[in-house]
């Protein structure tokens, strides 16, 4: 038992990291083959940071990623708080079915049938290019949408809903009532949520293959094009320049969890 | 609180007009471009026109069930080893098999390509050993193996999930009643462990079978998937009306596989975890 979880523990993470290091290990290389190594040189990173496409496309990642997230965390967390307060049974399960279509159909069909809405209103107004940042923001915005919902519903499912009347016996109007009792209790699922829809969007390729036109691009459309050829070590170097970051941001998450974890043990009445 | 319902409708309803326009029209939509032609006039044509991909169905459907098998054998002992540890050791694992999911699927598949292909890092270093080149590109295992890749850690997250919630003094339980391993295994582990396990086959499976990028870096061309199908119609051919007809028979086969697995599952009135 003990030597079957080592060696499969190795297994898999020399599996899981194999094509990382080979990412790492060629961007450095001094030739322009991302597979045969020539020599040592820092000439890739340099070049893709002096790079104004790549640089455009990364901002346009950041900057799509940022503002879908937060529409979507604004419109999810209302309606997980309107939802939760849903009467109607079928009502409730109708909305739930259709929260769950985005997560469970393939991206390829989400992206197509955003798609051709697009083509179709697009067609209908006259335009010529119907495709663009503003579709690319709405298709993010939605399939964004079901990860706020999912994380913040069972935050309220868990707060004592009559806290919330109770303020409201004593003079809070619905509306304060939520910013003062309601939402500090879901904060934690707002912030999931949040953190999800960023991390889903800065990743997603598929559905903005189909949903963006030629005037936006983002980093994964960058790559995808570039990869239609045969790709230079700076994409690689880009993508390093990713790991490393995102590297750290989760060593940094990671210590926090074990510091408040440790607290929680020493004092557990918090 | 005739006030507060109010407020409540107020709340969901810019959610409910935005998922009933942007998520149910859509789907309509894709239902009206498969049975109209180019110029929106009624027809069967395009999926008539569907009997020639039937074997391209098949293949993805092979594919990627092979690659969810699989994914899943090494994944759940794996997952059950893991929430087995220390916290901080299952701190630290959780952490290396969340980090490739954070880099770009496209970039992890490009990389295999250069491991992979002829002239790639394989191939090198079997040529030092003065072995042969191995043509590695263009087969179904380096397409199967690019899917069992990308999505092994949404195999693994869901299950350890599960199994990390598992107490052990159930199995402490079991084991002073008499069970084996085998039966602690089949009547406490399997069952409590089911709802990741499922999870874990939707998160693979389906991404699995609607790939196009895997098929064409890993498949060197030479292997067409269902989604290299729909890629082509819409991005290259323009022809929306037999794209949407291929991607209205993709989401009913992806449907009708998830119920079947739910039904093998029996009642899961959350229908699993996510993460």
């Amino acid at each position: 038992m003990k030597t079957l979880d080592r060696v499969l523990t190795w297994l898999i993470f020399a599996f899981l990291y194999a094509p990382l290091l080979v990412m790492v290990f060629f961007s450095f290389n001094a030739g322009r083959s991302t597979a045969i190594f020539s020599g040592f040189s820092f000439k890739w990173y340099i070049e893709m940071f002096t790079n104004r496409d790549t640089m455009l496309a990364l901002q346009n990642t950041l900057v799509l990623a940022l503002l879908s997230a937060i529409i979507a965390t604004v419109l999810g967390t209302m309606a997980a708080v309107g939802i939760s307060k849903m009467r109607s049974q079928a009502g409730r399960s109708a909305i739930m079915t259709t929260t769950n279509i985005p997560m469970m159909n393939p991206d390829i069909v989400t992206g197509v049938s955003m798609m051709l809405l697009f083509v179709f209103v697009g067609r209908f107004l006259m335009a010529d290019n119907s495709l663009g940042f503003a579709t690319l923001l709405i298709a993010h915005i939605t399939f964004n949408l079901p990860y706020v919902v999912l994380n913040v519903l069972p935050k309220l499912r868990q707060t004592d809903k009559h806290l919330a009347e109770a303020a409201m016996d004593l003079g809070c109007t619905p509306v304060q009532a939520f910013f003062k009792v309601t939402l500090p209790s879901i904060r934690p699922g707002i912030l999931a949520g949040f953190l999800m829809a960023f991390t889903m969007s800065l990743d997603d390729f598929v559905i903005s293959y189909y949903t963006s036109g030629p005037n936006f691009q983002t980093l994964p459309l960058k790559i995808f094009s570039m990869t239609k050829k045969t790709v230079k070590p700076d994409m690689y170097a880009l993508s390093s320049v990713i790991f490393i970051a995102i590297l750290v941001l989760m060593i940094l998450v990671n210590l926090a969890q074990a510091k408040a974890d440790k607290q929680n043990q020493q004092n557990p009445r918090r | 609180m005739k006030q507060s319902n109010l407020m409540a409708k107020i709340a969901r309803a810019p959610y409910i007009l935005w998922a009933a326009i942007f998520i149910v029209v859509p789907l309509l939509i894709v239902v009206y471009y498969a049975f109209t032609d180019s110029s929106g006039s009624f027809t069967l044509a395009n999926l008539a026109e569907l009997v020639q991909y039937k074997e391209t169905f098949l293949l993805s459907l092979w594919y990627s069930l092979i690659a969810t098998f699989i994914t899943l054998l090494i994944s759940y002992p794996f997952a059950f080893f893991m929430s087995r540890k220390g916290p901080n050791a299952q701190r630290m694992m959780l952490l290396l098999v969340m980090l490739p999911m954070w880099m770009n699927l496209l970039i992890r598949t490009y990389s295999w390509m250069n491991i992979l292909e002829r002239n790639g890092i394989i191939n090198n270093l079997l040529g030092m050993l003065g072995i042969e080149p191995l043509t590695m590109i263009g087969t179904g295992g380096a397409v199967i193996l690019g899917m069992i890749y990308n999505y092994l850690p949404y195999m693994i997250l869901p299950i350890y999930t599960v199994m990390s919630k598992i107490d052990p003094l159930l199995l402490e339980a079991a084991e002073d009643l008499g069970a084996n391993n085998l039966a602690k295994l089949r009547r406490v582990i399997l069952p409590l462990s089911k709802p990741g396990v499922i999870s874990g086959i939707a998160m693979v499976f389906v991404p699995s079978i609607s790939t196009f990028y895997i098929s064409q870096k890993l498949g060197g061309g030479k292997i067409m998937l269902i989604g290299d199908v729909i890629e082509r119609q819409i991005q290259t051919a323009y022809n929306y009306n037999l794209g949407a007809a291929i991607s209205l028979i993709l989401m009913i086969l992806v449907l009708l596989s998830m119920a079947v697995v739910n039904r093998w599952a029996g009642k899961d009135e959350e229908g699993g975890v996510i993460f």
